[in-house]
This record gives structure tokens, C-alpha cells and sequence, in this order.
């Protein structure tokens, strides 16, 4: 499986939730917030939404700033 | 120092009472600890952050655990270049659990950092009718400010100099404008680079000022930040209090009788 993440391709095995791969991806998955082909997902669904072939997903999260 | 139970001059911002009228930046600071500290010394009450992607190799602490729960989280829309993108950040900000206080930054020039007024009116427009607190980010135009009002801003958010530059209130002929016309609350925000510089702004009538890349560049990071606490205070009540005739002669301030060679 063939994904976008953060405007960067990944390519994995198997089919994953999205819960999998926002706890792969950051070590405090609580200020995460997920969007999947442009549309929010909220954290209750993560565990729920399974990522498909060619997904875009982008995990943001607040920095400093002005 | 705001005093904790001095409310009797409150910045109200969409029906919120705010002590402190000095907003901060958490932008470029040496440090979160540094930053955690500078909150605590200037009492600050209202902080912007910006949202960017998470950095997956980096696995950085996030700001949020920085930032006391009793300080108001004002979400930029930095990195947005016209309304779309804008409303785009702001949903995924509400998102995240903590507010809907966005401020609108609309920005298409690299060199200047000109805010887009025209797509910042657009995005006020969608996200005041959806529920958001709006502080859009302008370039000083009376006009677009009567806009603004119209579609449901909180404030105004007029630049003084350009983002970061320190050039102080560039803008002052034309921000005095919104000061005297715009009922709203008119928060001076970029290019202030000295406490005076804060000061003056609220001196002639500002609600607030917010400052960002002249506290996190500082020698000393903590110390100004308060001193910038203290000159936003010292311009407000300068404004509320102070005798603004200036005269062209002379006012002695002692008295001009009794003088110890007086002959009588």
C-alpha cells in the first residue's frame, strides 16, 4: 500500500488504521490532528478509519508562532 | 504588572475579559522552558501559535504542554496564501480541542510579508459565520477594517512596521484612524521591536499590542518580555490618565513666588 504522508510517499505492507500510523509516527499522538483526503478526522475514528491505496494524510500539530 | 485583582480596565475581546493587554508570539524562542518562563513573567494571557505538519524524524515536545491552561490559544493561519488555505487551518485548529480563536493571516509576499486584506476579509467572513473568534492580521485600511466589523471580527489587527523588523509603528497616522473610527478592539501587531515602541501604540489608543520576534531575540528572553508587560501597562494608563495638551512655551513646574532673593 501506496500512501502520502505529510507530502512524502510511504509504502507499506499491510492495510493499516489510521490509530497505526499516527502512533508510528509521533510519540504524543494526543496534540495530533489528522486529515485524510481533506477531510478532519477526529480521534475517536481513528481506530476506525482504515487507510486505503493512494491516501493523502497529513498529521499536523501547533508549533511557536506569531 | 497586571494586578490579579485589578479588573477594572479589561481588554474584552468577543465577550472575554483579559487582565493583560500584552500578547505573545511563541515564535523562534531559544527554548520552551525559556518561553513557559517569559509567559509566567508577563503575565501574558492571550499567546498565538502557528499549526504546521508534524515532524515525523523529530518527535519534538509539543508547545501546548509549554503554555498554561489559563492562557488563551490564538491560532494563526501563518503559511496560508489566500482564504481557502486560511479556513482550511483554522477547522483543522478546532479541531485540535483547544478554542476557535484564530488569527487571520493571510500572506502571498515573501520579501515584505504583506497581509492579503482582500482574502483575509473572505476567510473573516466564512469562519465568523461558522463560529470562530476573529482577529484578522491587516495592513491599516480604514476600509477594510469597516469590513471586517461587518462580517463579524473580534478585533483588528493592524501591522505597525513589517513582520519582525523592529521598525516600530510605521503605521501610526493610519492606525490612529481605526483607533478613533473602529468600535472594536485594535490590537497592534508586527514590526514593534522596543517596549517604547508598545508603549506608544497604547498610548495613543490601542486596546493591545502583540509582540513576538523582539522578545524571543533578546539577550535576555525572560527579563524583556516583561518589560514589554510593563511598557504596554505604563501606555494604557497613560492613555487613560494622562493630560495630553502639549504647549509651545514653558510651563514652570515649581511655584514662581517666594523665591529666596525676592527683594519684597
Amino acid at each position: 500500500m501506496k500512501i502520502i504522508l505529510n507530502g512524502k510517499k510511504k509504502v507499506f505492507k499491510n492495510s493499516l488504521t489510521l490509530l497505526k500510523i499516527i502512533q508510528q509516527s509521533c510519540r504524543q499522538p494526543e496534540y495530533v490532528i489528522a486529515e485524510v483526503n481533506g477531510k478532519i478526522i477526529k480521534s475517536p475514528l481513528w481506530g476506525k478509519t482504515t487507510i486505503k491505496n493512494n491516501d493523502i494524510i497529513e498529521l499536523v500539530s501547533f508549533v511557536g508562532g506569531g | 504588572m497586571a494586578n490579579k485583582k485589578n479588573f477594572s480596565d479589561p481588554l474584552i475581546i468577543a465577550g472575554k475579559k483579559f487582565k493583560s493587554r500584552f500578547l505573545l508570539g511563541t515564535g523562534k524562542f531559544p527554548s520552551k522552558e525559556i518561553l513557559k518562563q517569559s509567559l509566567k513573567e508577563s503575565q501574558t494571557e492571550i499567546v498565538t501559535v502557528a499549526l504546521r505538519r508534524i515532524d515525523i524524524k523529530r518527535h519534538e515536545e509539543n508547545i501546548l504542554q509549554y503554555i498554561p491552561k489559563h492562557i488563551t490559544l490564538l491560532v494563526n493561519t501563518s503559511g496560508a496564501r489566500n482564504a481557502k488555505e486560511a479556513v482550511r487551518i483554522a477547522h483543522l485548529a478546532r479541531e485540535s480541542g483547544y478554542g476557535n480563536w484564530i488569527k487571520i493571516e493571510v500572506i502571498n509576499d515573501s520579501k515584505y510579508l504583506l497581509p492579503d486584506n482582500h482574502e483575509t476579509l473572505k476567510a473573516t467572513e466564512e469562519l465568523a459565520k461558522n463560529g470562530f473568534i476573529i482577529l484578522p492580521y491587516i495592513s491599516p485600511d480604514l476600509n477594510i477594517a469597516r469590513e471586517l466589523v461587518k462580517a463579524g471580527a473580534a478585533t483588528v489587527m493592524p501591522l505597525g512596521s513589517l513582520i519582525g523588523s523592529k521598525q516600530g509603528l510605521k503605521t501610526k497616522e493610519l492606525i490612529k484612524i481605526l483607533i478613533d473610527e473602529i468600535d472594536i478592539p485594535i490590537i497592534v501587531d508586527a514590526g514593534i521591536g522596543f517596549p517604547s515602541q508598545a508603549a506608544e501604540a497604547m498610548e495613543m489608543g490601542a486596546d493591545a499590542v502583540l509582540v513576538n520576534t523582539a522578545v524571543a531575540t533578546a539577550k535576555d528572553v525572560v527579563k524583556i518580555s516583561k518589560s514589554f508587560a510593563l511598557a504596554t501597562e505604563a501606555g494604557r494608563l497613560a492613555y487613560l490618565h494622562a493630560n495630553k495638551e502639549i504647549k509651545n512655551i514653558a510651563q514652570a513646574s515649581s511655584p514662581l513666588t517666594g523665591f529666596l532673593y525676592d527683594k519684597k
